[in-house]
C-alpha cells in the first residue's frame, strides 16, 4: 500500500511538472522575442497558351502567348511580450512574358516592343495571431509593374475565433489603385492620343473591396470555409489597345462601363476520409453588374501513400455567361454605347485538369534537412471557344 | 437541373447531391457546434493539405485563369490589381 501511495505521489509530482510552467528566466524570454526564420518558397511556373479570338485584333487573330514566372518568398517569425506569434511575410515576383497579340497593337510591324515584357511585383505582410483571445490580425502592402501598368495594393484583415474554437470569422478590407498608360492601336493614335515618345496619356483603374469568410470545423476530419466579397472596380477599365470591329467594318477603341459592382460568393471544403484520402472541393457563384455570371466548380483528391508523399489529380469545371456588352468580330454597330469583342468576357465552358505531386520526408529532400518539401503541377486548359494553354509548376520550400 | 446560365445539363443526382451538401454544411453551421474537436485530436485537420485556401504551387495558375475568364474572387484568384492584359 504505501509502495502505491508513493507511485500514485511521484507520478502527481510528475505531471505536475510537466503540465506546471516555469517562469520564464529574462534569457529566454528574450530569445523568445527573436525574430527568427519560419520558411522560405521558391516558385517557378511556365504558361504556354494559343487560341484564335485575340481582344487586339477585335476577336480575331492569334492569342499565342508564354509567361515564365519565378517568386520568392520568406516568412520570419517573433513572439512578443504578451505571447502573441507575428509573421512576416516578404515576396518579390517577376514575369516575363512574349504575347503575339500585343505586337499587334501596331499591325503593320513585323515586330513591335509591345511583344515582350517583364513584370515585377514586391509584396510584403504582417499578421498578429492572439492564441489566448482567439485573435488574429493583419495588413500588408503589395504593387505591380509592368511597361504600361502601375498597381499598389494594401489590406487589413481581423479573424475572430467563436469560443469553443470551431469556427472563425473573418474580414478584409483591401484596395489596388492603378495606373495604366493608353497605349492604343496604331490606326486609332489621333490628337491627344498620340505619345509623345514614351509620354503616353495616362488613367486610373481603382479596386475597392471587401471579404467575409467563415470557417467551421465540422470534425476532426472534415471542415469548410463560407467566403463572400464584395468589390467595386472604377475607372477606365476597358484596355486601350484592344479593338472593336462594327458591321460597317469600321474599327474602334473598346468601350466598357467605368464602373463594375463584382459579387462572388463560394463554399470550400477539405475532408480526411481515411488514413490516405483527401477531398479538397470548391464551388463559387459570380455575377456582376456588367450581367456576367459563372459557376466554378472543383475537385482535388489528394492520395497520400505516406504522410511524406501525396499525388494529387484535379479538375476544375468552369461555365460563364456572356456580359451584356460583349459581341464578336463585326456584330457591334454604332447603336452601342459600350462594346467589347474580348472573348475572355463571352459565353463559355473551360475544363481545367491535371495533377500534382508532393515530396515532404522528414529528414529533408535528398537528405538535405533545410530542403523541406518539393511539389510539381501540371494543368491543361481548353476553353470551348478554342482557347488551349498548359501551366507547369514548381514549388520549393525551404526550412 | 437545367440553368440558363450552363450551356450543359446537371445530372439530377449530381445537382442534389450538391444541394444536399449545401444544406448539410449551411445547417452545421446554424448549430452553434457540429463536434467539439479537442486540440490533441486535430491532427488530421491540421495537416498541410487540407488547408482552405489556396497553396503557394497555384499561384499562376489563378493569376491566369482570372486573366482569360470574367469570374474573380472569393478566394479563387485576385480580385483587382494588375493588367490582365496579356
Amino acid at each position: 500500500m504505501k509502495k502505491i501511495t508513493l507511485s500514485i505521489l511521484a507520478l502527481y509530482i510528475g505531471v505536475l511538472a510537466v503540465f506546471s510552467q516555469s517562469k520564464p528566466n529574462s534569457d529566454s524570454a528574450y530569445r523568445q522575442r527573436k525574430l527568427t526564420f519560419a520558411e522560405a518558397n521558391i516558385v517557378s511556373s511556365y504558361y504556354s497558351q494559343d487560341g484564335n479570338n485575340s481582344a487586339i485584333t477585335g476577336g480575331i487573330g492569334t492569342e499565342k502567348l508564354t509567361d515564365f514566372s519565378n517568386s520568392f518568398s520568406i516568412k520570419l517569425t517573433r513572439v512578443d511580450k504578451k505571447w502573441r506569434k507575428h509573421s512576416f511575410d516578404a515576396e518579390l515576383g517577376i514575369d516575363n512574358y512574349t504575347s503575339a497579340s500585343s505586337d499587334r497593337i501596331d499591325m503593320k510591324a513585323n515586330s513591335s516592343a509591345s511583344y515582350n515584357d517583364t513584370r515585377i511585383y514586391p509584396s510584403l505582410n504582417w499578421t498578429m495571431e492572439d492564441d489566448k483571445k482567439g485573435l488574429t490580425w493583419g495588413a500588408g502592402a503589395s504593387a505591380s509593374r509592368e511597361f504600361d501598368y502601375f498597381s499598389f495594393g494594401s489590406q487589413v484583415n481581423v479573424a475572430k475565433k467563436t469560443k469553443n474554437r470551431m469556427g472563425e470569422f473573418g474580414i478584409k478590407l483591401f484596395t489596388y489603385l492603378d495606373n495604366l498608360k493608353l497605349i492604343y492601336p496604331v490606326e486609332l493614335r489621333t490628337g491627344s492620343f498620340i505619345p509623345r515618345g514614351e509620354d503616353y496619356p495616362m488613367a486610373a483603374r481603382n479596386t475597392f473591396g471587401s471579404s467575409f469568410s467563415y470557417n467551421q470545423i465540422i470534425n476532426a476530419q472534415f471542415q469548410i470555409s463560407i467566403l463572400a466579397d464584395v468589390i467595386l472596380q472604377q475607372g477606365y477599365l476597358s484596355l486601350p489597345f484592344h479593338r472593336v470591329y462594327f458591321s460597317d467594318n469600321s474599327v474602334h477603341l473598346e468601350q466598357l462601363p467605368d464602373s463594375r459592382l463584382k459579387l462572388p460568393i463560394s463554399i470550400r471544403a477539405s475532408y480526411f476520409a481515411g488514413d490516405h484520402l483527401i477531398l479538397r472541393g470548391y464551388y463559387r457563384y459570380y455575377r456582376d453588374d456588367w450581367g456576367l455570371s459563372a459557376h466554378t466548380i472543383s475537385l482535388e483528391p489528394v492520395i497520400k501513400p505516406t504522410a511524406f508523399f501525396s499525388v494529387s489529380p484535379f479538375y476544375r469545371l468552369y461555365a460563364q455567361q456572356a456580359t451584356r456588352y460583349f459581341a464578336p468580330f463585326q456584330q457591334h454597330t454604332a447603336a452601342n454605347t459600350y462594346y467589347t469583342s474580348n472573348y475572355d468576357l463571352a459565353t463559355f465552358t473551360s475544363h481545367f485538369y491535371g495533377a500534382g505531386l508532393r515530396i515532404a520526408p522528414p529528414n529533408g529532400i535528398l537528405g538535405w534537412q533545410h530542403l523541406g518539401a518539393l511539389e510539381l503541377r501540371y494543368g491543361h486548359y481548353s476553353r470551348s471557344n478554342n482557347l488551349m494553354s498548359d501551366i507547369v509548376s514548381v514549388n520549393l520550400t525551404i526550412k | 437541373m437545367q440553368n440558363q446560365f450552363l450551356p450543359f445539363q446537371l445530372p439530377k443526382k449530381v445537382a442534389a447531391s450538391l444541394a444536399l451538401l449545401l444544406v448539410a454544411s449551411l445547417g452545421c453551421l446554424s448549430i452553434s457546434s457540429c463536434s467539439t474537436v479537442k486540440e490533441y485530436q486535430k491532427n488530421k485537420l491540421n495537416d498541410s493539405e487540407m488547408v482552405l485556401s489556396n497553396r503557394k504551387i497555384e499561384k499562376t495558375e489563378l493569376s491566369f485563369l482570372s486573366y482569360r475568364e470574367g469570374a474573380s474572387g472569393a478566394n479563387a484568384g485576385k480580385s483587382g490589381g494588375g493588367c490582365g492584359c496579356n
